[in-house]
């Protein structure tokens, strides 16, 4: 049995070595933005000089402030018409439910490069143009797939004798869904909510195609700054997003473990 | 009877609550894709205002000139070798989280593992920039290390396209083998053990065999968005970092052809819906 724990230590190694890999830029990334070298040039120098010029950047602020806009838009767009349509699926028996339920997957799984192209081709054709307002058209339509698949999940471990239940003691269709199905599918609602927002905030892709010079995202901005070359400023909002980002995903995870747990 | 009555009144029940999800998809995603492929036949976009007819010179221009294949196959072959290193890298990362760690280091460590790619993509490919360039971290340390010199400059080059890609994708395996691992019942191992196969034996006679489609599921995960990248070979690759995605991306900021960059995307769509249809079979019996 000697094998089996020099092997387990081998194991929980090489898992280091992993987090190593997969942390690691990130982290320089981190000090870096804390570094005076414009250059990133060692040895380190302490300062927050990055973080202050960034306040300065409108065009930034501007492009991080639409960020945020769209991916909260876009959250509660998702949650009302995902919840909507995820609990007509669980609810409802028709002809042509799976073909709705396979319609889903087109959107998660072609490379959002065919996505956004065909999304500008069209957007262009039929005169909606580009912008603001055609990015969260995309958006919504990108997160929105990821949203009915959370709060299906959800809705599966529901027990629909307790909507007979309610029904049978009076309750019409709106106060069974207000008062015993939604408070049920809540935590599944809420981590699809913070999915659509992550899709949303951190698209790239989609926006890059339907951004125009004056309306664009942060991601779109942060792009155009590394094509003309290195600004430690984009550290500094890089770090921010990144810090952003986890704490979400984090709450995601904590509301998918309150999802399983009950 | 029932079971009639309810899905003849079902559609009505159920269409004002799936209309408008559906029709955002339809008018965002579904709509836009057909006309990708409607576009593709144009010889101009017909609200450029200068006449247009069909054609399929678009397709014609991808097999006439070798360049748009010779980056097709660039790209597939990036794609095949991203999601090898994934495979190399991940799978062994997702047996020790499944197997070796219990309770809460487990979740712990892989929570840890899926956090980064919920960061931004943009982002930690450029912070790779940092690392890999001439004079940057890497350079640095291990000129600080090792006692001669040695000039490391991995940026814009191959490997450092390969590194960055690996580093955001790799999640994805270790999530879907350890989904498959997992369910993987112990006592089937130890049956294997007792009855005198070897670890080795064991590993492959039992263990990969039932954890295929979790490796299938990531391969899919992984290949198809990166033969379709193009923002990693453009900020890791730099002149060498030209694939098919980056033609691609050229035709429609750069170029301004629109109808050859509508051909080239659904070029590249049937070829990823061909490996989907490929993979899908596996994807199905696992399910």
């Amino acid at each position: 049995m000697a094998t089996t724990r020099v092997l387990e230590w081998l194991g929980r190694f090489y898992i280091g070595l992993l987090l190593a890999f997969l942390y690691l830029p990130i982290i320089i990334m981190a000090l870096m933005s804390f570094n005076v070298s414009p250059f990133y040039q060692l040895p380190f120098e302490w300062t927050t000089e990055w973080y202050a010029s960034l306040w300065q950047n409108d065009q930034l602020i501007a492009a991080t402030w639409n960020s945020v806009e769209i991916a909260v838009i876009t959250t509660v767009i998702c949650v009302v018409l995902g919840s909507a349509a995820s609990l007509a699926l669980y609810r409802y028996e028709f002809r042509g439910k799976k073909f709705l339920q396979a319609l889903l997957f087109p959107p998660i799984a072609i490379p959002w490069l065919i996505t956004g192209t065909a999304m500008l081709i069209f957007f262009f054709g039929v005169g909606i143009g580009r912008g603001l307002h055609a990015i969260l058209l995309g958006h919504v339509a990108l997160a929105l797939p990821y949203v009915i698949v959370v709060v299906s999940a959800r809705l599966q471990t529901f027990a629909p004798e307790l909507e007979e239940a309610a029904r049978s003691l009076g309750a019409n269709q709106w106060q069974v869904t207000r008062r015993v199905t939604l408070p049920w599918i809540m935590p599944g609602v809420i981590a699809g909510g913070l999915f659509a927002f992550a899709v949303s905030f951190d698209q790239f892709v989609v926006s890059y195609f339907l951004a125009t010079p004056g309306q664009t995202t942060l991601p779109v901005e942060i792009y155009a700054a590394i094509r003309k070359g290195f600004t430690p400023e984009i550290n500094a909002v890089s770090t921010i997003i990144i810090v952003v980002s986890m704490a979400l995903m984090l709450l995601t995870a904590r509301f998918f473990k309150f999802g399983g747990e009950k | 009877m029932a079971a009639a009555t309810a899905s003849r009144s079902g559609l009505r029940s159920a269409l004002p609550l799936l209309a408008p999800a559906y029709l955002w998809l339809t008018v965002a995603i579904f709509l836009p894709l057909s006309a990708m492929v409607f576009f593709s036949f144009m010889t101009e976009l017909p609200l450029s205002g200068k006449p247009w007819t069909f054609t399929l010179g678009n397709y014609a221009t991808f097999f006439s000139q070798s360049l748009y294949l010779t980056l097709l196959l660039a790209s597939l072959r990036l794609g095949l070798e991203v999601t090898l290193w994934c495979v190399v890298i991940g799978y062994p990362a997702a047996y020790v989280l499944a197997k070796v760690l219990k309770g809460r280091s487990r979740e712990a460590i892989f929570l840890l593992v899926i956090l980064p790619f919920w960061s931004n993509g943009l982002v930690r490919i450029f912070s790779w920039a940092m690392v890999l360039r001439e004079g940057g971290i890497l350079d640095t340390a291990l000129n600080a290390v090792l006692p001669f010199k040695i000039n490391i400059d991995l940026m814009y080059s191959y490997p450092a396209v390969i590194i960055g890609l690996v580093h955001s994708y790799v999640p994805y395996m270790v999530l879907t083998c350890y989904l498959t691992l997992q369910a993987i019942d112990d006592s089937l191992i130890e049956a294997g053990r007792s009855l005198g196969a070897s670890r080795l034996q064991v590993l492959k006679r039992v263990i990969i065999p039932l954890s295929m489609p979790g490796l299938v599921a990531g391969a899919a995960l992984i290949f198809v968005p990166v033969v379709g990248s193009f923002m990693e070979p453009r900020i890791l690759g730099g002149r060498t970092g030209t694939f098919y995605g980056t033609v691609i991306e050229d035709q429609f900021v750069a170029v301004f052809n629109w109808p050859l960059g509508a051909a080239l995307s659904f070029i590249l769509l049937a070829v990823v819906l061909v490996i989907l249809a490929v993979a899908s079979p596996v994807l199905r019996r696992a399910a």
